[in-house]
């Protein structure tokens, strides 16, 4: 699968009260706030424990129920091992843990060409998308 | 959640689907979310059964982090919110997971029957004949084909079950050598094929009837062939304390004496179709909350103890309603099991009507006078000394 994911380090992720950045809390509806994101770049999403993965809906909602087109990143408990699966629920960027290396994130996109599911990025199925 | 392919009344093919069943510490049945659910709608309503699960499962208790907690303790709705998910999925998102026809045909093609032995085979008058000349001949024969054999949709073929249940044959365990057999046999009489059943029993779906004295033959030179197909000593265990770092106590040792006790066949015919499930802890990999007897290993003061559950119920044709069984009373030593086990099964012969499962008695008569019987198979105190 080709990696279009954005993938930052900590000290590449700047979080310093932009009012075009949204947090929003792992148990929070996405649903709730469709009419603030008039002016939001960007949404974080949190991951307080690798398997805690709240976000992921969130961020598939975001994307295809609210058609939100920004960035929605993913911080916290963030692994190489998740990185396809949030691309695929709709992230566009990602902020490693720490200690976390970003080089070893490519193998697992290389890992698959193509999935049977449809996803946020790719909606239709592989047998409805005409492959 | 739990599928189960049904028709409607027009004759269509669909789903039931049910959320929210299991065992272990928590044994719970199921909910039934849809009598029926179009086949070509699975993909879209399972993502909307997932999606709220996932939005709304308990993240404090990695004990209750499970569906089935989220089923129960908020009930329609839970079921509510599916529905509504699922309305999304299929306005908003465009249903992008409907299967269609195509894609079903596709993969029908990859279940299509095995190509069978193309040998001319001969009637069926013929073959009903030799299987009659050679069960009067030896009841052995007789009684492997009453009870391993099962009938097929295709008339000239059978399902046989390959009994892994006997003595010194940990149930669920299966050797290098006794795998290569089942090849050897699978090739030889089921077109290559052969499934591990639910019941830690191995089954040649493919074979003629013409075939099955000669695989009765071969199964019993490889000890497969037991004719104890759902009964007694047909139970289900986990490997327990052997084996398992999970455990609580060991599962064998108890089916190994369970097995003991139960050698003659006309008793075992005799007691007729019972589920007896043994788990080594409250994981519950022996599904002892469904058997009709179910056995728990637990751990008190650092020793093994068992308890012992009545009337659970997986929810086939043999059991009906599915429920977890009850416990009969404080747990007993591996010693006492199958003194217990006895006791129970002999109110059943002392209180059964003509032709009555033991699973009918039991719901019939009532659970006190079977766990009077448990308790009194206790051992005395200077017994036990």
């Amino acid at each position: 699968m080709k990696k279009t994911l954005n993938i930052l380090s900590a000290e590449e992720h700047v979080d310093d009260g932009d009012p075009k950045v949204l947090q929003l809390a792992n148990d929070a509806d996405p649903l709730a706030i469709e009419e603030c994101l008039a002016d939001i770049e960007r949404i974080d999403l949190h991951f307080p424990k690798f398997t805690d993965g709240r976000a992921y809906s969130q961020a598939f909602l975001l994307r295809r129920r609210l058609g939100f087109t920004g960035d929605i990143r993913a911080t916290g408990d963030v692994l190489i091992d998740q990185l396809v699966q949030m691309e695929r629920t709709g992230f566009s960027s990602a902020v490693l843990k720490e200690g976390v290396d970003a080089t070893d994130a490519q193998r697992q996109f290389d890992r698959f060409a193509s999935f049977y599911q449809g996803d946020a990025v790719k909606t239709a199925p592989h047998f409805a998308a005409g492959n | 959640m739990g599928l189960h392919v049904v028709k409607n009344e027009a004759g269509e093919i669909g789903f039931r689907v049910q959320v929210g069943g299991g065992m272990g510490r928590t044994p719970i049945v199921g909910t039934v979310l849809r009598e029926f659910l179009p086949w070509q709608q699975i993909m879209n309503y399972l993502e909307a059964v997932i999606r709220v699960y996932n939005r709304y499962g308990r993240r404090d208790n990695i004990y209750k982090a499970r569906i089935k907690i989220l089923v129960k303790a908020e009930g329609q709705r839970y079921i509510d919110d599916v529905e509504a998910e699922y309305k999304q999925i299929l306005e908003h998102d465009g249903a992008p997971h409907t299967i269609t026809q195509e894609e079903y045909d596709r993969v029908a093609a990859s279940f299509v029957p095995p190509a069978l032995a193309t040998r001319v085979l001969q009637s069926a008058e013929k073959t009903d004949a030799e299987l009659r000349h050679h069960a009067a001949d030896d009841v052995q024969f007789a009684r492997w084909l009453a009870r391993n054999v099962a009938p097929h949709k295709n008339p000239a073929l059978r399902a046989v079950t390959l009994s892994f249940k006997r003595l010194k044959q940990a149930p669920g365990d299966a050797s290098a050598d006794q795998l290569d057999t089942i090849a050897e046999l699978a090739d030889r009489f089921s077109a290559g094929e052969a499934r591990v059943t639910h019941d830690q029993n191995v089954l040649l779906p493919w074979v003629h009837a013409e075939d099955l004295h000669a695989l009765w033959i071969a199964a019993r030179a490889a000890g497969f062939a037991s004719a104890n197909v759902h009964l007694l000593t047909d139970m289900i265990a986990c490997p327990g304390g052997d084996f398992c770092a999970l455990a609580n106590a060991r599962s064998i040792p108890v089916a190994e004496a369970i097995t003991e006790r139960y050698q003659d066949l006309d008793e075992l015919d005799d007691l007729g179709e019972i589920d007896l499930h043994i788990s080594g802890c409250i994981n519950s990999c022996g599904h002892h909350h469904s058997g009709h007897i179910g056995i728990l290993g637990v751990d008190k003061d650092g020793k093994e103890w068992y308890q012992v559950t009545l009337g659970g119920s997986d929810g086939s044709a043999l059991s009906g309603t599915p429920q977890a069984g009850k416990v009969v009373g404080p747990s007993f030593s591996a010693a006492e099991v199958p003194g217990v086990i006895e006791a129970v099964l002999n109110t059943y012969r002392d209180t059964r009507e003509s032709g009555e499962n033991f699973i009918d008695t039991l719901r019939r008569v009532g659970h006190d006078a079977f766990k009077a019987a448990a308790n009194g198979a206790r051992f005395k105190v200077e017994e036990a000394a």
